[in-house]
């Protein structure tokens, strides 16, 4: 129904319920489409089931299959390689910065975020 | 998607307020209408174990254990005889309903907020007012009751 | 917004749940590195939201008592009882503060600095020299609130004139492993200001030879922006490291190398740039506002994948729910008896279909009540928070165990068993076990236990609460009922006699009143509110063993199961729970105590007599009673009472009605119903009513026996 106009799918996967409210309503008050998971596994899932979203948001500290993990599956899925990660976490960001770098991650946010530098970050990788 | 635009709900200009009127005894007297939910005929009230001599009891209303007041008792008046044809006014406040026992329910009025005035003070009348305002409708004199005054205190109100 | 902070709330009470359990098993030495993550993450996830919430006081104290939980995450500590009970400390603290931010009140500092205090000599302890990472991860964190105005048109306005940078970019494969993309940093570049980029293909290698994998493409750029250099190398943030870059103000304004828009597919995954207004396939909202208002609604949000599918509902709307199945009941009742009066043959089809009825509104009754139900868990742990405060504060130690989390209880019930849980708590904590010293010399352990149990039992929750304290000291409660009058001095009373008269009010067992169970509140108050439920309490106890409270409750607070009586005309409800039994008075049974007032021997005990007609105020005293029917009120205590009624009519489940919102309370009366005719009737509270009564009972006026019959001269006006 958009048209020409791709929305952006993201798909944010963090174990805090407040925090994938948050999520979900700073990405689709940017104009973005959210697909939402409450941790590692769950991100699978849900990767199994749409079409490469544009970019991912992990938080790092989850239950069963945390962020780290996370992205290993991921960039492991040949299909997935390229999708832009983005690392959410309380840590300041130089120690995000080499922890995300190892992840296999495109970029890091330091919880709590602001919701436009959240979108911009976004906008850096993935357009 | 798009998304439903707040609806303005344009009020009408209303005219003044809108009043129910109802007797006891021979008295008219008169609630905002906006208070009233519904009318029922009387019914049997279970009485309530030491409650002040004006509340009825409490009926049932759809569901919901309604308790009922006396009006004429609690504004201390003279009243028909209780021949079980009786009107139910109900009435809420906040959060709170409430059943109003009267004669007989007569009309519904519309008054200019001007032609409403304060009542005058009389010592003879001293202790609480009930009545918020008076009008002259047709001749006759409407006292709009002051729902607030009339309800008994929450809480216990046992005796 | 507000929604989301109240969910978030929601949220903590869940975590806060999972930490104390997580604690619980480590005290319990069953931790595994599992339940420790889990303890991290919850008080991490708490920080989290906290921080979005500008809850400064919460993140602070959370991020001290993540860090300290860290220390043993990362195997740096290891987790003893000492440390566990420091962070047990911690969670109550947190816990405390979440309330406190919810409720918009400060947690005063000094309940807050001893665990702080003690929390940061985990993370640095005292005599080693402290490491400076400690610091540097304290100082790091800054919460920021933020505010949820999606108002992404943030650049700020521009003071400076523009001016022109020369930017060398040039990938290095980790850059696109890593999942990034130059084209959408050269776009945020040319949201900067006027852009121009050109492509360095002289790295690109013949085709033969050509890795895709491997980045060789490099890019320049010339931008005209007001912006510092610092907003140019913001963007490149998540590359740094990962590309050559080279930001400089340029001295002139011309691309260096061509276009080279005819070079041949770029190696994936390198796109050829484009030039630098932003194509029309932007997708929407991109620097421009969104309504907040929209923000929050957006309908086609994807189910998000949970393992356990459980759905948040309104109380509200389940209450509704209640309301309507309780009235199905009421018309179904209502429906019986004009079927009964309508004179339907036993065997017709209508009654059977009526049967069918009844049995599904039942059914729908009780699922709708397992909506309301929850498990116990959550008073339980709260609890054992009262315990450790109260075990604390006297200086005993004792170990709380639970059984029966899980068991399910009506929400209400949960909520209301609170008090009473913690007043018994208390009570065991400070009558109920010895102080170490005379424990230890009892050769018992010197740490005392506490048991709180619940379970499902023939359509009833149990809720046991014991101790293996002293057990209940006969003598002393016999003498002290004795000193009061409360029994005659050569009474004969059974163990579980003498144990019941602790439920008398005001009985206080304690010779002098502690600081911790206080004075005024007494079991009686706690069997008032048990009765209130619907419920009962007995006391089991043995010397020098312990003793057990066991609270036995309806599962539900929407139905009651009852005695229809009639009374001075009127139908009353009396809870079955509370009879004991039901007898004719017989005339010989029948004492005179005071001028107006009668009591009645029941099996050799004295009971007080009460007009239930004149106790409403329904009419005046009977005066003659014999022959009368009897309920007699109360537990197994000594405290009963028998109350006269005129007849029993019947013995049925009632949906229960609140009188209270609309009305008030009424002495003596705990609630309302509707009977199959339509007809409210009230349910008795008889332990108020028993309360209330005592001391006033009103029997025959002047002349004995003389008024044998009122009418039922109370009716209301």
């Amino acid at each position: 129904m958009d048209g020409a106009v791709m929305t952006l799918q993201v798909l944010a996967v963090d174990d805090s319920r407040t925090m994938r409210d948050l999520l979900r309503i700073t990405l689709t008050g940017a104009g973005m489409d959210a697909h939402l998971a409450e941790d590692g596994v769950a991100g699978l899932d849900v990767l199994d089931r749409i079409a490469p979203p544009d970019a991912i948001i992990t938080d790092l500290n989850m239950p069963r299959m945390d962020g780290l993990g996370f992205i290993a599956q991921v960039r492991a899925r040949k299909a997935l390689r390229a999708v832009p990660i983005l690392v959410l976490s309380t840590e300041s960001a130089a120690q995000l910065k080499a922890r995300a770098r190892d992840a296999g991650a495109t970029g890091w946010i330091v919880k709590p975020f602001q919701p436009d530098s959240l979108v911009t970050a976004l906008r850096r990788v993935a357009g | 998607m798009t998304e439903t635009p707040p609806q303005t709900t344009a009020k009408p200009d209303a005219p003044g307020v809108e009043l129910l009127s109802f007797l006891i005894g021979d008295q008219y007297f008169c609630l905002d209408i906006m208070s009233v939910r519904e009318i029922r005929g009387g019914t049997r009230a279970t009485p309530l174990p030491h409650a002040p001599a004006y509340m009825r009891g409490v009926i049932n209303l759809r569901g919901v254990v309604l308790p009922v007041m006396d009006l004429a008792r609690r504004l201390d008046l003279d009243t028909a005889a209780d021949t079980g044809r009786k009107v139910i006014i109900v009435v809420a406040r906040g959060e709170r309903s409430l059943g109003l026992l009267v004669d007989a329910v007569s009309d519904i009025l519309t008054v200019p907020e001007a032609a409403l005035q304060a009542p005058p003070e009389l010592p003879a009348d001293a202790g609480r007012s009930f009545i918020s305002s008076l009008a002259i409708v047709d001749g006759r004199m409407i006292r709009v009751l002051d729902l607030g005054a009339v309800l008994p205190p929450t809480g216990e109100v046992a005796a | 917004m507000a929604e989301i902070r109240a969910a978030f709330f929601i949220e903590c009470e869940d975590l806060l749940e999972e930490l104390q359990d997580g604690l619980q098993a480590m005290d319990d030495g069953l931790a595994d590195t599992e339940t420790i993550n889990t303890v991290f993450r919850a008080v991490h996830s708490i920080k989290g939201g906290a921080g979005a919430f500008g809850l400064d006081a919460l993140v602070g104290f959370a991020h001290r008592f993540e860090t300290a939980l860290d220390e043993v995450r990362a195997g740096r500590m290891e987790a003893t009882g000492e440390v566990v009970s420091v962070f047990v400390s911690g969670s109550d603290i947190l816990a405390d503060l979440v309330q406190g931010s919810r409720e918009g009140v400060a947690v005063p500092d000094s309940r807050i600095a001893p665990v702080t205090a003690a929390l940061d000599t985990l993370i640095a302890p005292p005599a080693d020299g402290s490491d400076a990472t400690d610091d540097t991860t304290q100082i790091d964190f800054q919460p920021m609130a933020l505010s949820l105005d999606l108002d992404l048109d943030t650049t700020a306005p521009a003071a400076t004139p523009p001016h022109g940078w020369d930017i060398g970019f040039r990938p290095e494969t980790s850059l696109f492993e890593a999942g990034n993309e130059p084209l959408y940093l050269f776009r945020a570049l040319s949201e900067l200001g006027p852009l121009t980029v050109s492509c360095d293909d002289a790295g690109v290698p013949p085709l033969d030879a050509l890795v895709p994998e491997e980045a060789c493409l490099g890019w320049r750029a010339s931008l005209t922006t007001p912006e510092s250099a610092a907003a140019i190398e913001d963007i490149f943030e998540f590359v740094d490291g990962l590309c050559q870059l080279d930001i400089r103000p340029s001295e002139r304004h011309s691309p260096g190398a061509t276009d080279h828009p005819d070079t041949p597919a770029p190696p994936q995954p390198t796109p050829a740039v484009s030039p630098p207004q932003l194509p029309a396939s932007a997708p929407p909202g991109s620097a421009r506002s969104a309504s907040p208002d929209l923000a929050g609604e957006r309908p086609a949000e994807p189910a998000p994948v949970t393992p356990v599918s459980t759905v948040r509902v309104d109380l509200e709307r389940i209450d509704r729910l209640v309301n309507l199945v309780g009235e199905l009941v009421i018309n179904q009742a209502m429906l019986s008896q004009s079927i009964d009066a309508a004179g339907v043959a036993p065997n017709s089809p209508v009654r059977a279909g009526l049967e069918e009825f009844l049995q599904l509104t039942r059914d729908i009754q009780d699922s709708v009540m397992m909506i309301r139900a929850q498990p116990v868990k959550s008073l339980f742990q709260r609890m054992g928070r009262i315990l450790r405060e109260a075990a604390a504060d006297i200086g005993k130690e004792v170990r709380l165990h639970t059984e029966g989390e899980n068991t399910e209880v009506d929400k209400t019930v949960i909520e209301r068993l609170a008090d009473p849980l913690t007043h018994m708590i208390r009570n065991a904590i400070d009558h109920g076990l010895e102080d170490p010293q005379t424990r230890a010399a009892l050769g018992k352990p010197h740490v005392g236990h506490v048991f709180l149990r619940a379970s499902h039992r023939s359509g009833r929750i149990v809720i046991e609460i014991g101790d293996d304290g002293a057990g209940i000291d006969r003598e002393r409660i016999r003498d002290k009922a004795i000193d009061r009058g409360l029994i005659a001095a050569d009474s004969t009373l059974a163990d579980s006699e003498i144990d019941n008269l602790l439920f008398l009010p005001g009985f206080s067992t304690a010779d002098q009143i502690s600081r911790l169970s206080g004075r005024g509140v007494g079991m009686d108050v706690v069997r008032s509110a048990i009765q209130a439920l619907g419920g009962r309490i007995s006391i089991s106890s043995r010397p020098g063993a312990g003793t057990t409270f066991s609270i036995s409750l309806p599962l539900t607070l929407a139905v009651l199961d009852g005695m229809v009586v009639k009374v001075a005309s009127e139908t009353i409800v009396v809870p079955l729970g509370a009879i004991h039994e039901t007898l004719a008075l017989a005339e010989d049974d029948l004492r005179r105590l005071g001028p107006t007032t009668h009591v009645v021997n029941v099996r050799d005990q004295f009971v007080p007599l009460l007009d239930l007609g004149a106790e409403l105020g329904f009419r005046a005293p009977l005066g003659a009673y014999a022959g009368q029917v009897l309920l007699l009120i109360g537990q197994e205590d000594g405290s009963s009472a028998a109350v006269v009624v005129d007849a029993i009519e019947d013995q049925r489940q009632v949906v229960i009605k609140g009188l209270a919102d609309n009305y008030g309370r009424v002495p003596g009366i705990a609630a309302a119903t509707i009977l199959g005719d339509g007809q409210i009737a009230l349910i008795l509270d008889p332990a108020d009513l028993i309360s209330q009564a005592r001391g006033h009972t009103r029997a025959p006026a002047a002349a004995p026996a003389a008024s044998s019959l009122h009418p039922a001269a109370g009716l209301q006006p």
